[in-house]
């Protein structure tokens, strides 16, 4: 392996996404699930845009948010797969025998979550163009919704690996994937927040991150440069990719020196 | 009959058990369609202020009706993997070994499913009555209402033992719950039919659960709906998942 730290994140990347592309199962579904649940959201409620208040008269370009965060969910499974079968065939233990720093192992890991990350997005906005999505922030918007994708991916994508490193099982990896789910569907997802109309509901998508996250993209769909809806996805988006680093990276050390 | 009887009830019996005793089979089965039904009538009930959308007893209720037949219908496609589970387990070997009337072990899987589905659809009911919903139905409405739920989950778990037993390994997991997904959501889930756009307004024109919902909602509301063609396409898709459950299990016969 390679020197420098940069060197051994390169090698750990290049690894990691190598591995992640060549399994179509997990490619395949984080590309057609997201795609299939804005076609389903887009036809079934249409007509939602008919609200008094509702802040655009498409639905596909208010849903096009939803694939890139639940895209974003299936990068967490993927990463955290891939971490699990590290921990299972022995691969962590070996590398724990290498000099090789605990930080470049993390990193380098989740190269393959910004590989796929990147892809989802390009998919999720060629998708949305061609079945005629607006886009009011223009092209840098949409660079900018790519971004955030790979932000957001890479934030779900430590916790899957936090989950694979703590319990070391592919199985207690898939048993977060329901969570995470429901954090997508009680959040503002399908209403924007004030035609929520349900209390408690518009309680729990207010508390929920994810929220702000869709409102981030969707900003950048519907209203153009909104700062406050750009600062806030950001700022979650970054907030819990930096709790779960710091999760998954404490995890490491752990599992490291058990092993 | 008496040993399709015990080899039936033995079957029934261990699959009711394993349910009700593990909470890796009653939790995920139980919270699932509770979920939908928290998010979707807490995030959407506004979707009853859109013009055309008409339903007198309300948003809770018309998306009960969805997660009615969506217990219904998982309820049977869960069933299924547990015969999967049975084959990769090596206990299904077993028992093919020790049933003198093999038709029962396909029967006995069918009333689990049953058993599970009437544990689910109570719970989800108590859910949905404690939140407020409304039922407009009558008497004789809601014992129709439950009767189509648990004809669907009847025709949904004899698919799910068919393809059980031809594939005989968990991985057939997805060949089951697609088909389910997908039936469920190309359908009016969120709003009447006439108020779906575009393609998935022509699924639902020919999906046989827009049928079952529409009918469902009708009993919910006290105007039943499209009733008897309900009754009429679940009783052809039992007729059908029978032979396809049969074979099946001749299939696993043979493989055996």
């Amino acid at each position: 392996m390679s020197g420098g730290l940069a060197g051994q994140v390169a090698t750990l990347a290049r690894r990691s996404a190598t591995r992640t592309l060549r399994q179509p199962m997990m490619l395949v579904p984080s590309l057609l699930f997201p795609l299939l649940l804005l076609a389903v959201n887009t036809g079934g409620l249409d007509s939602a845009t008919r609200l008094p208040g509702f802040p655009t008269n498409s639905y596909l370009t208010f849903a096009l948010a939803i694939a890139f965060v639940q895209g974003a969910l299936f990068a967490a499974n993927s990463a955290g797969n891939n971490m699990a079968s590290d921990v299972e065939t022995g691969f962590l233990s070996r590398l724990s025998l290498t000099p090789m720093r605990r930080a470049s192992l993390l990193v380098g890991q989740l190269g393959g979550v910004v590989v796929l990350g990147l892809i989802q997005a390009a998919t999720f906005l060629a998708a949305g163009i061609a079945a005629g999505a607006h886009f009011e922030a223009g092209v840098p918007g949409a660079l900018l919704i790519v971004l955030l994708s790979v932000l957001i991916s890479v934030a779900f994508g430590a916790l899957g690996a936090f989950a694979a490193l703590r319990t070391g099982s592919g199985e207690a990896v898939q048993g977060l994937f329901p969570l995470m789910f429901a954090a997508l569907f009680l959040s503002s997802m399908a209403l924007p927040r004030d035609l929520i109309e349900t209390d408690w509901f518009r309680t729990v998508a207010t508390w929920n991150p994810v929220s702000y996250m869709l409102e981030g993209i969707r900003s950048l769909m519907i209203t153009g440069w909104d700062g406050e809806a750009l600062a806030l996805a950001f700022g979650c988006a970054g907030g819990l990719a930096l709790i779960t680093l710091a999760a998954a990276s404490a995890a490491l050390r752990t599992r490291m020196t058990r092993t | 009959m008496r040993d399709l009887l015990a080899s039936a009830g033995a079957v029934w019996w261990r699959n009711a058990h394993n349910f009700f005793t593990n909470p890796a089979f009653i939790v995920p089965g139980t919270l699932f369609p509770l979920f939908f039904f928290t998010a979707f009538a807490g995030g959407l009930s506004r979707i009853e202020g859109v013009p055309g959308f008409g339903f007198e007893p309300g948003y809770t209720a018309w998306i009960y009706g969805f997660v009615l037949m969506q217990a219904a219908a998982f309820g049977g496609i869960f069933t299924g993997f547990s015969v999967a589970r049975d084959f990769e387990s090596g206990f299904s070997r077993r028992l093919l070994l020790a049933s003198r009337r093999r038709t029962g072990i396909v029967l006995g899987y069918v009333l689990a499913a049953t058993t599970r589905s009437a544990f689910v659809l109570s719970v989800v009911t108590a859910a949905a009555l404690l939140t407020g919903m409304e039922l407009h139905a009558s008497a004789g409405d809601l014992v129709a209402m439950y009767a189509l739920a648990f004809a669907v989950n009847a025709a949904s778990s004899l698919f799910g033992i068919g393809v059980a037993m031809r594939l005989r390994t968990m991985q057939a997991g997805p060949a089951m719950q697609t088909p389910a997904f997908l039936a469920l959501f190309l359908a009016p889930v969120w709003v009447p039919f006439d108020l779906l756009t575009g393609w998935l307004k022509s699924a639902a024109s020919i999906n046989p659960v827009t049928v079952f919902l529409e009918a469902e909602r009708g009993f919910i509301s006290g105007h039943p709906t499209k009733e008897g063609l309900a009754f009429l396409i679940t009783a052809g898709l039992i007729a059908l998942f029978v032979m396809w459950a049969l074979r099946g299990l001749r299939s696993a016969e043979a493989a055996a």
